[in-house]
């Protein structure tokens, strides 16, 4: 069972409060883009062995989305952050890099 | 009391095993009368079912993924195409992956044209398989019922019933009565989930999952093909956006084609290759009861309380379960959606309330958009790609082998492959199969 911090309710909760929103800092391109843009908006995903960044939303909770960062090998939780952040915060990087000295960093 | 080098009857029997070898090769072939032979000499004669290789410096192509698809797809180009310069090169063992994690289950109920096509003839060549590969697969068409335990449902089942039908896949609406004659121990009643009607397939079945991946890797040994465990890749050569070849534990080996076959690891090679997949990798799950005397002789899936089941020649009940709800490659599955499984079937099937759980594991599944597989050409030239099976790859092995050969030997899809394209995803035509998975994942 994964145990993931809300931010906005500021308390734990765990997998059956949630649901998962897939990657995270997807970016959306305007009316101007081409069909190549939406698609990988829609489909097209890392799908990383390793450190991912995520979206989950608190469904029987606050109903706020929020993003994480996890391990999809050991499902180890690196912390929450806000979803209005546009890229992982220091914080967050800083809390993987102590654990996992090999990690390169965030990857668009 | 028939062993022993002095032994009359061992002499003969060596003679004999030495003639007919020479003379045709029958006690390669799996038989009655190797089986026979072999009970007087303590079975000391069996040779390996595969050749373990090391790998060449060159091949013409490259499987990568020795599960069931990886090496029906070999097995294809060899018998199809006869094409046998091939390696199948496998990171950890022949059909450790997903083909030796599944529930076994075999059917084509589908809804679209382009799935019955693939999963059709699929089915079609599962049925003679043990015969054609001289390898018994334990083919069991006990026959697949789907229920509906909504009126939506049952409105869809209805729907793809009449597809079948204009399809020529062998399939039936039941009523609940005959539910109840096919599986004597299901709850037709509800009160939560009765059961409004069922969608019969008596062609479908399960098969010995282990045994399709054996069968097809001691045939492919047979047709001279490399089969290289413990070969994991590890970077893919380009030149000029065409493949070369691949990076592996095991060294450098050149290539002309190469095709990933790699399941749940697919982005993983794809990124090794420099482009991404529209796949998401998630855990499924499955858990087999403790062995008890046979009550259920066909496979029965319900959608809507999430769950299927099926019992196993050992007297296990197979249940197969929900997907986890979040991206992970751990091959273990949550806690939590075992419980859902069991807690909704036990409302189906009260009598197996008291049973316990003997074994649980998972499996890496890759989900694509629309929950349809990808066979196709990439943007490396050279390299193909087989994979998006998600939650239901098993019962498609022989008809996605035939069809990745096809496509492989003319580097161009097949009518059976063309429209599981990745382009797809980008022209906007899913293939909107609420069928493929059977329960909603």
């Amino acid at each position: 069972m994964l145990y993931l911090f809300c931010p906005t309710c500021q308390r734990d909760c765990d997998e059956t409060e949630l649901s998962c929103g897939g990657q995270a800092h997807l970016i959306r391109r305007d009316h101007a883009s081409n069909d190549k843009d939406f698609y990988k908006y829609l489909y097209e995903r890392k799908n990383d062995k390793g450190i991912i960044f995520e979206r989950w939303r608190h469904v029987y909770g606050c109903g706020k989305w929020f993003h994480t960062a996890r391990c999809t090998i050991t499902n180890q939780v690196f912390g929450s952050y806000s979803a209005k952040e546009v890229q992982p915060p220091k914080s967050i990087l800083a809390n993987i890099r102590r654990s996992r000295v090999d990690f390169k960093g965030w990857v668009k | 009391m028939f062993y022993g080098k002095s032994n009359l009857w061992y002499i003969f029997f060596e003679l004999a095993k030495q003639g007919l070898i020479r003379e045709n090769k029958i006690l390669k072939r799996y038989s009655f009368s190797s089986i026979f032979t072999e009970a007087f000499r303590d079975n000391l004669g069996w040779e390996k079912a595969w050749a373990k290789h090391q790998p060449k410096k060159e091949y013409q192509i490259i499987i990568v993924g020795g599960g069931g698809h990886g090496l029906a797809t070999a097995y294809y180009l060899a018998k199809n195409y006869n094409i046998t310069d091939i390696a199948v090169i496998e990171k950890g063992w022949i059909g450790g992956g997903n083909t030796g994690r599944n529930t076994t289950i075999i059917r084509s109920n589908y809804l679209q044209e382009s799935s019955i096509g693939i999963y059709e003839k699929s089915r079609f060549l599962y049925e003679t398989l043990s015969q054609e590969l001289n390898y018994n697969i334990m083919f069991s068409p006990r026959g697949v019922l789907m229920l509906c335990q909504t009126e939506h449902e049952l409105r869809a089942m209805k729907r793809t019933s009449h597809a079948n039908k204009i399809n020529g896949v062998d399939t039936k609406m039941v009523t609940p009565d005959e539910v109840k004659e096919i599986v004597p121990i299901i709850n037709i009643d509800g009160p939560r989930f009765p059961v409004l009607g069922a969608l019969w397939q008596p062609r479908g079945g399960t098969a010995r999952h282990d045994a399709v991946a054996w069968g097809y890797a001691r045939k492919c040994s047979d047709y001279g093909i490399d089969i290289i465990e413990q070969c994991e890749v590890i970077g893919v050569k380009k030149k000029r956006e065409k493949i070369v070849g691949v990076e592996t534990t095991k060294g450098h080996i050149k290539a002309k084609k190469v095709c990933f076959v790699a399941a749940g690891h697919s982005s993983i090679l794809a990124d090794l290759a420099g482009f991404r997949l529209p796949i998401e990798s998630v855990a499924l799950q499955a858990l087999v009861s403790e062995p008890i005397k046979p009550i259920i002789d066909c496979v029965v899936m319900a959608n809507t309380v999430h769950g299927y089941l099926s019992q196993s020649d050992k007297g296990e009940l197979v249940i197969g379960g929900g997907a986890d709800g979040y991206n992970n490659y751990s091959q273990r599955g949550s806690f939590l959606h075992i419980e859902e499984t069991v807690r909704a079937l036990v409302e189906t099937f009260p009598v197996i309330s008291r049973l316990r759980q003997l074994r649980q594991w998972g499996g890496i599944v890759d989900m694509t958009g629309d929950r349809s597989p990808i066979i196709s050409k990439t943007p490396v030239d050279g390299l193909f790609i087989n994979c998006g099976w998600g939650t239901g790859g098993f019962k498609a092995i022989p008809g996605s082998g035939w069809a990745t050969a096809e496509m492989i030997h003319n580097e161009n899809p097949g009518k059976l492959a063309s429209p599981f394209s990745i382009d797809r995803f980008l022209e906007g035509r899913l293939i909107d199969e609420s069928a493929a998975a059977a329960v909603a994942h």
